[in-house]
């Protein structure tokens, strides 16, 4: 009972001075934040704000100019097969040789190891993950022959498949009809009550406070995050999208420029 | 003929050894391309490929024969270093991967002539047939040699089993594969280790100036067939094989001809041919699809203007005389004539003499297609505010396209709607017509 409540009580996700930069101009500024367990969280912000890039550090999959980033007060080498992370659609060429099914048995690949293939478990697991996103009658097709929204479905499908307790998914709703988007946030309702935890970059403002218990607003730094209702204020929205602070990427700009490093010594934390 | 003859009854052990020597190059070669071909990273093999000329030259100075350890451990080399100087290019610099790909390429091949001009007039007796790497010579392959290419083969096709999963992973999503905290790094390295070693045991029979198409276009040519990646690669090494053949044979029947430029011709053949013919991805099969797809419009247009005809005096099963039809929808009246034909062998008509009549299936058939236009106006002007003078020719191509669920639904969604936008009835069938009935009887 202890351990459960200390594992409550232990953030998701922290993050400490994170900022990360492309081609030397930073793209986030000094993120600092928290963010508990079982919570339902939407990233919120403009074009260009920073969101994919955060999620895509937290994943190790960008250098980090400054600061760390703990999940579940580990390391994410430590914790990697209790995390997942569901790339943009449109960051692959979906007229690959693939099925639906192989593309969900993917979702198996970090428990397999190298080396390994799939087994008949593996695909039991994908076989579940297929039925729980409507997708049983597809498991067969090419992924090119998909409706967006369907090729959505498989990599949320691939996610499920990993069993994973952290979830961050980049833009699943993009380019998803109104039924699909329903039958997601359902599934991912589900997850948070069985205390998962999923981090979601979205777009749509209207839909905030509907979807989410907990929001992170970013426009190249930090706007606010915390309660959706405390956090999703019209003051914060009005700073977040109300145009952009130009001295802050004009500094960015000269930066980049003139070849300046963005720390005078580098982080201690770079790429695992 | 007799030389055929003697050739592939494969009687000859030496043949026997050059003709399973090319096979196994050839094909391992187009396995480890397909991963290239999958990755988008194709040119990379032809800037291995022109690079290993140098590497081939070193080892040759280095040792003084023409053991193909040296000969492959040179190669190996300067392969490799090609890949790294790209990629720091690519990285350090702003030049771009392509910009730096022809850079290098050429570099390497350039140096590559120059020490192999160097050797071939330095008068070293063993230096003589070290040209037979620039453009392939597979009869070149017996002995001891080809257990070494054999065995290199052999990795290759070990390393691709082992590793199948994870490269194909890559390929598709490395990002993700990164997000697994699989070490992609390492992966890649060993990938694209074989890639080179596939380029260096490849230019014996293909030679480093045509390399770059035995890893491409057997995988480029498979695609055509197959959706399945397995399937595709299968096919990939069964195409680099049969050309791998090709060339043997050629290097049997004329010795002074390099093996390269038939190995090409013959795989790019079988490229064309997947290109033209292929099921389904195919240019061929698209063109039958397109007019398959013409006639069934105007085959249906036809038993709509049949249908059209009926409705004003609520009688569809009457003979027409072509010039009705032809009143009501300009054609050439041969093409009218093909069509007629191909509705009564399809059983949609009757024919006497000139007339053509309706039969029960295709008023049917033609009630569905004008029943899906109206309901197609409707929705346009309800649903998406068009004005009901644009939605005609939209609906025109719909009503042969939609499938019974979207019908269905297109019923459901404008709740089986009487009368469309320009005050037409829309005519269902006498099942849906109760349907509709005891709808709004309750």
């Amino acid at each position: 009972m202890i351990m459960d409540n200390e594992k409550k009580i232990r953030p998701a996700l922290e993050v400490h001075d994170l900022t990360v930069a492309f081609d030397r101009k930073p793209v986030l500024w000094n993120i600092d934040l928290a963010i508990p367990q079982g919570k339902l969280v939407g990233i919120i912000g403009p074009n260009g704000a920073g969101k994919s890039t955060l999620i895509k550090s937290v994943m190790g999959l960008l250098p980090l100019s400054s600061g760390y980033i703990k999940l579940f007060d580990r390391n994410l080498n430590d914790v990697r097969n209790r995390i997942s992370y569901v790339p943009q659609r449109e960051s692959v060429d979906w007229d690959f040789p693939a099925s639906v099914l192989d593309v969900v048995l993917m979702g198996r690949y970090g428990k397999l190891g190298l080396f390994k293939r799939p087994r008949k478990a593996d695909r039991d697991v994908a076989m579940d993950c297929l039925r729980k996103m409507g997708l049983e009658s597809f498991m067969n097709r090419q992924i090119s022959q998909l409706s967006g929204g369907q090729q959505q479905r498989t990599f949320l499908a691939r996610a499920l498949a990993q069993q994973a307790d952290l979830y961050f998914m980049d833009e699943p709703f993009a380019g998803v009809d109104a039924a699909t988007e329903k039958t997601i946030i359902q599934l991912l309702r589900d997850m948070t009550n069985a205390n998962k935890t999923v981090v979601v970059v979205h777009h749509d403002l209207q839909s905030v406070t509907e979807y989410f218990d907990w929001v992170i607003m970013l426009n190249t730094r930090l706007i606010a995050y915390g309660p959706t209702e405390a956090t999703f204020t019209q003051e914060n929205l009005q700073e977040a999208y109300g145009g952009k602070l130009t001295l802050l990427s004009d500094v960015g700009d000269l930066i980049r420029r003139e070849r300046f490093p963005n720390r005078e010594q580098p982080s201690k934390q770079q790429m695992p | 003929m007799n030389s055929f003859y003697e050739f592939f009854s494969f009687a000859d052990p030496n043949i026997r050894f050059v003709v399973i020597g090319a096979m196994l190059l050839t094909a391992s070669s187009a396995i480890v391309g397909s991963f290239t071909f999958l990755n988008k990273k194709s040119l990379i093999g032809d800037a291995i490929a022109h690079a290993v000329l140098p590497g081939i030259c070193l080892g040759f100075i280095l040792s003084g024969t023409k053991n193909p350890v040296f000969l492959i451990g040179g190669a190996f080399l300067t392969g490799w270093i090609s890949l790294m100087a790209v990629d720091f290019i690519t990285t350090r610099t702003r030049i771009k991967e392509d910009s730096a790909i022809g850079l290098i390429l050429s570099v390497f091949f350039g140096i590559g002539i120059f020490m192999l001009t160097i050797i071939q007039k330095s008068g070293n007796a063993a230096q003589s047939g070290l040209d037979n790497f620039l453009f392939g010579k597979a009869a070149a392959l017996v002995g001891g040699d080809l257990y070494v290419f054999g065995s290199v083969a052999i990795l290759l096709l070990v390393g691709v089993y082992l590793l199948f999963k994870e490269f194909t992973l890559l390929a598709f999503d490395k990002n993700f594969a990164l997000s697994l905290g699989l070490p992609v790094k390492k992966i890649e390295l060993v990938l694209t280790s074989l890639i080179v070693l596939a380029v260096v045991i490849g230019i014996q029979a293909v030679g480093v100036v045509l390399m770059a198409a035995i890893l491409i276009t057997p995988a480029a040519a498979a695609r055509f067939w197959t959706d399945n990646i397995k399937r595709m690669i299968l096919l990939a090494s069964i195409f680099g094989a049969l050309s791998g053949v090709a060339g043997a044979y050629i290097s049997f029947t004329a010795p002074a001809m390099p093996t390269g430029p038939w190995i090409v011709i013959v795989i790019s053949t079988i490229a064309m041919i997947s290109f033209f013919f292929a099921p389904s991805r195919g240019v061929v099969s698209r063109l039958i699809r397109q007019s398959a797809i013409r006639k069934t419009i105007n085959d249906e247009n036809v038993l709509k203007t049949l249908y059209q005809l009926g409705e004003d005096n609520k009688d569809f099963l009457v003979k027409r005389h072509p010039l009705e039809i032809l009143r009501r929808r300009k054609m050439p009246p041969k093409r009218l004539n093909k069509i007629l034909n191909r509705l009564q062998q399809q059983g949609y008509l009757e024919r006497s003499d000139a007339f053509s009549e309706l039969t029960e299936e295709g008023k049917t058939r033609a009630r569905r297609v004008v029943k899906i236009h109206r309901l197609w106006e409707l929705y346009l002007t309800t649903k998406l505010n068009i004005a009901p003078d644009h939605v005609h020719d939209d609906a025109d191509t719909i009503e042969h396209l939609l499938t019974p669920e979207l019908e269905a639904e297109l019923e459901r969604v404008l709740d089986f709607p009487k009368v469309d936008p320009h005050k037409s009835e829309i005519p269902y069938d006498d099942l849906r017509n109760e349907e509709r009935n005891t709808k709004y009887e309750v």
